[in-house]
């Protein structure tokens, strides 16, 4: 378990490294880093000032070396548009964006596995389709425009809620159901697939050979074992969330990482994008080894090897 | 031991490759699977968009592009205050949505024709290539799969959004990079097992080298797999490239995108709401049409893809 | 070995019929089917893949595959009761403590995400009323019983710690627990080493005698029923075509199909020659043929066999088989 453990850290430093080298290069090797770094109505000075701190004038390897001592020392550049350091925006907005989505993801598990188990139990049934339809219809919309539509209906048509920024409770229900629709559509197919194939096997007749009830075979052994492959997509649904943390907070004007993220790129704001590339790298990083670990608890395969 | 079986048959013949499969696929032997019946509700929605796309010039009343002041933010022809001259309303700047919703399929379809010809090939080319060589190169490329998979390449779009600069190229790029991985991860697992086969050991046999097995008896037998993966990836396409357009790292304006149509009506919402959700009833319908006749599809050609 | 005939009958399977309903047509993979097992006895039920062995274990644990299989006609006596007409609670108060089973394959049959101490219980806790005996000392009692060494430490084990043989051993242990009067047996040593096996079939063995339930072994392989039953009746295309003793089965086999089963046997001693095979394939069970199923592939066929089936005939003791060219005794 710990060799487990051990192994995941450093797949993901490995990882770490080719995102921040990748980042790295991009910023140099594509036109001129200064202007990329600095605002328009920067001064000579301030153009020399930077080449001098960042090497500019030096190889690329040498500029690296300097890239990767400072991102170690947690300094990532100064954002253009906010004149602060872009490690430190970030961190301002991260607590925004970690109050947003385990309300997706708890809405996302909480209909989307029960919703996938009554469809395999009722393969076929009118609610399958049923089901069935949601998921396709949760998969085909952007969330971008899913979240406009709510908007439009709940806030601007029926009055309902608030269609943006952050407040009390009501503000979180549009950007949540935004934000959850695509992975409750995903639970539900997973799971009614897994369910599906798990119900066939040996150990579900044996159980019932046993003569144990239904709901022990179903929502015990069943469920059990077809959460093994829901959670390996969990590495896909954070990728999913990260994105969908952009464009559902661009849409509902929620202060996160997420608008953060799309206003560096509206600014053309590089430095604040560098950073922001690489600190959700390490937090997607972090969020699959707990998924990892998590995972070793569910299947008992993993834990003892 | 009296075991009595059913003689079995392998195939030390590679089945031939005939275009003609792609388009009309022969039912999987043994396949006890009741055929879905033909999505013909879908492949007509398919095809007229196709057709939108093909001969926009021609069919779009108005140009796209050119603004008609005077004839701003009127609503649909069946609503009241619309004008019978623009049948689903105008925008802020007088276009007719209508027109460039026809010209947006354009760009749609372009990007996917260009970003699974590039991925798609790629995670063929690479999935071939780590499911027969195997060992270290699998490893190592199978690692690089990974790496893409646990990092959202809408990041990387972004990145080279904004250090390459908007246009076509590096959308296509950006896309390609979403699309690589998962293609060479199916295609690899399906190598895997034909590479366990009869005809591919026979071929070995007859001292043929790995670069021409793999290009005469591997691929041949991937391209149904391919074909369905295609399908089942023109919807991903579409919402990514219409996803970065609308947080502005797509086809710069003034070119129509659905995606820029969303993002520019998404202000006008309160008094407009024409201008941002019609298009997105488009990109719906196209990504929900292309999923069912992809679903429909994969049963045809390759029921064991049903994981995905 | 003799067979404890003397026993009261415990199952009596009388022209049971479970089809598949499909949308290509019927499939009628038991298609009546008649037997009885007696107390403390071990009826061999044999016959080649796909002829409807496992499915007629299935229909009379009424556990039938998801997909179009059922159950239309015949009846399933178990002690004096025709479980096809019990609910499906009842079914459950009579699966595990009046009839169980053992299935194929071991390395399946073992829920990978519980310990088998956790799979044990489930089962011995169903059953108790109030025995006074903690369930985890029940637990170890049982996997000892089915001769797994070290069991208090087994049983906090998970089934991939475990062999083949072992996981084997683990289910007989689940399905006995509930001291059922019937055990289906479905090939319980196929998919084990051939060492392992034997081992395997003795415990059987000794379990029966300890417990005296009646034991159905389903299997395909002639060698083992000699081990094994008692009685044999060996299946072909959804009917049992010959039934009686083993030992009349093997040294007077009175069907074609099963005299070319037994001939395609290897010996142990005699000539090392070529082996016995039946030629062609069974009929499909979707259009099966008006007359005798194996006539296609009898080398003795004539027209009576072909116009109609040929009903059982009573060739001796406890010995019938559904031929035409079979004298009655």
């Amino acid at each position: 378990m710990k060799r487990y453990i051990a192994r995941r850290l450093m797949q993901g430093a490995v990882l770490l490294c080719m995102v921040a080298t990748i980042v790295f290069f991009l910023g140099r090797l594509t036109g001129n880093p200064v202007d990329l770094m600095l605002p328009e109505d920067a001064t000579p000075e301030d153009r020399a000032a930077l080449t001098q701190t960042l090497g500019l004038d030096g190889p690329v390897l040498d500029q690296f070396a300097i890239f990767v001592g400072k991102a170690i020392h947690g300094d990532l550049g100064m954002s253009i548009r906010m004149k602060q350091p872009a490690v430190e925006a970030f961190f301002d907005r991260l607590p925004n964006t970690l109050v947003l989505i385990p309300w997706a993801i708890l809405l996302g598990m909480l209909l989307g596995i029960p919703l996938g188990v009554v469809a395999a139990l009722h393969r076929g049934s009118f609610l399958d389709r049923a089901a069935g339809t949601v998921a396709v219809l949760g998969i085909a919309m952007p969330s971008f425009w899913l979240g406009i539509l709510l908007i439009f209906v709940f806030s601007v048509e029926l009055g309902w809620l608030p269609s943006g920024r952050m407040g009390g409770p009501a503000h979180y229900v549009l950007p949540v159901i935004t934000l959850a629709t695509f992975l409750v559509a995903g639970f539900m197919r997973i799971t009614r697939s897994a369910m599906l194939e798990v119900m066939e096997s040996e150990f579900v007749k044996l159980a019932r050979i046993k003569g144990l009830s239904e709901a022990v075979v179903i929502w015990k052994h069943c469920l059990r074992n077809a959460l093994i492959p829901v959670l390996t997509l969990w590495g896909v649904f954070v990728g999913n969330l990260i994105t969908g943390a952009i464009v559902t907070e661009t849409v509902f004007a929620w202060p996160g990482i997420g608008r953060l993220t799309y206003e560096a790129v509206i600014y053309r704001d590089f430095p604040l994008l560098q950073a922001v590339i690489i600190l959700k790298s390490i937090l997607i990083l972090s969020i699959n080894l707990g998924v990892d670990i998590l995972y070793a608890y569910v299947d008992p395969r993993i834990r003892v090897t | 031991m009296a075991v009595v079986e059913r003689p079995s048959s392998t195939d030390p013949v590679a089945p031939r490759l005939s275009l003609w499969r792609l388009v009309w696929p022969a039912r999987i032997p043994g396949g006890f699977r009741r055929t879905s019946r033909v999505p013909w509700i879908p492949i007509a929605i398919i095809s007229a968009i196709v057709v939108m796309a093909l001969f926009a010039p021609l069919l779009a009343p108005y140009s796209p592009i050119d603004q008609t002041l005077r004839d701003k933010l009127l609503p649909p022809a069946w609503m009241a205050g619309g004008s019978d001259k623009y049948f689903l309303g105008t925008d802020a700047f007088g276009r007719d949505i209508l027109s460039r919703l026809i010209y947006g399929a354009r760009v749609s379809l372009m990007v996917a024709l260009l970003a699974l010809t590039a991925g798609g090939g790629v995670g063929l080319a690479v999935g071939i290539v780590a499911g027969y060589v195997g060992g270290a190169v699998d490893s190592v490329l199978m690692r690089l799969v990974d790496a893409a998979f646990t990092f959202p390449a809408i990041l990387f779009a972004l990145l080279l959004a904004v250090t390459m600069g908007q246009g076509l190229g590096t959308l296509v790029t950006a896309i390609s990079l979403l699309l690589w991985a998962s293609f060479a991860r199916v295609i690899r697992g399906e190598v895997l097992s034909l590479r366990q086969r009869d005809f591919v050991a026979l071929a070995r046999v007859r001292g043929c080298s790995a670069p021409r097995i793999m290009l005469t008896h591997i691929l041949p037998n991937v391209l149904n797999t391919f074909m369905v993966l295609v399908t089942l990836n023109i919807g991903v396409v579409i919402i990514a490239e219409a996803t970065l357009s609308f947080l502005g790292a797509g086809i710069p304006p003034p070119t129509p995108t659905w995606g820029l149509m969303i993002s520019e009506g998404r202000g006008r919402i309160a008094d407009a709401w024409w201008v941002a959700l019609i298009p997105g009833i488009a990109i719906t319908l196209m990504v929900l049409s292309v999923n069912l006749f992809g679903d429909w599809l994969r049963d045809r050609l390759d029921p064991r893809l049903r994981q995905l | 070995m003799t067979p404890d005939t003397s026993g009261e009958t415990v199952l009596e399977v009388r022209d049971l019929h479970t089809h598949f309903f499909l949308r290509r047509g019927v499939v009628k993979a038991v298609d009546g089917v008649s037997f009885s097992l007696r107390r403390g006895e071990v009826l061999g039920l044999v016959g080649e893949s796909g002829c409807g062995k496992s499915l007629t274990a299935l229909s009379l644990m009424r556990l039938l595959p998801k997909g179009g299989a059922r159950t239309i006609k015949g009846e399933v006596r178990l002690g004096g009761r025709n479980i096809l007409e019990c609910t499906p609670a009842e079914m459950r108060e009579i699966r595990g403590r009046r009839i169980s089973m053992v299935l194929q394959d071991p390395q399946t049959s073992l829920n990978p995400v519980f310990t088998i101490g956790d799979q044990l219980r489930e089962a011995i806790v169903r059953r108790r009323r109030a025995s006074g005996v903690p369930v985890m000392e029940e637990a170890v009692a049982a996997l000892r019983r089915v001769e797994i060494a070290a069991p208090e430490q087994r049983i906090g084990q998970y089934p991939h710690q475990m062999s083949g043989g072992m996981k084997q051993r683990v289910v007989g242990a689940i399905a006995i627990s509930g001291e059922p009067g019937v055990l289906i047996a479905d090939e319980p040593t196929t998919a084990l080493d051939v060492t392992i096996q034997l081992q395997y079939l003795k415990l059987l063995k000794r379990l029966q005698a300890e417990t005296g339930m009646a034991i159905l072994f389903i299997t395909h392989d002639f060698g083992v029923v000699g081990r094994m039953c008692d009685r044999v009746a060996v299946m072909y295309a959804g009917r049992i075509v010959e039934c009686g003793p083993v030992q009349r089965i093997f040294e007077a086999p009175q069907h074609p199909y099963t005299r070319a089963l037994i001939a395609s046997v290897p010996k142990m001693t005699g000539s090392v020659g070529r082996l016995a095979t039946i030629e062609g394939q069974p009929p499909s069970l979707m259009d099966l043929p008006v007359g005798c199923r194996f006539a296609s592939r009898c080398a003795h066929v004539e027209q009576r066999c072909l116009d109609a089936y040929p009903g059982t005939v009573r060739v001796g003791e406890e010995h019938t088989a559904d031929c035409w060219k079979v004298m009655p005794s």
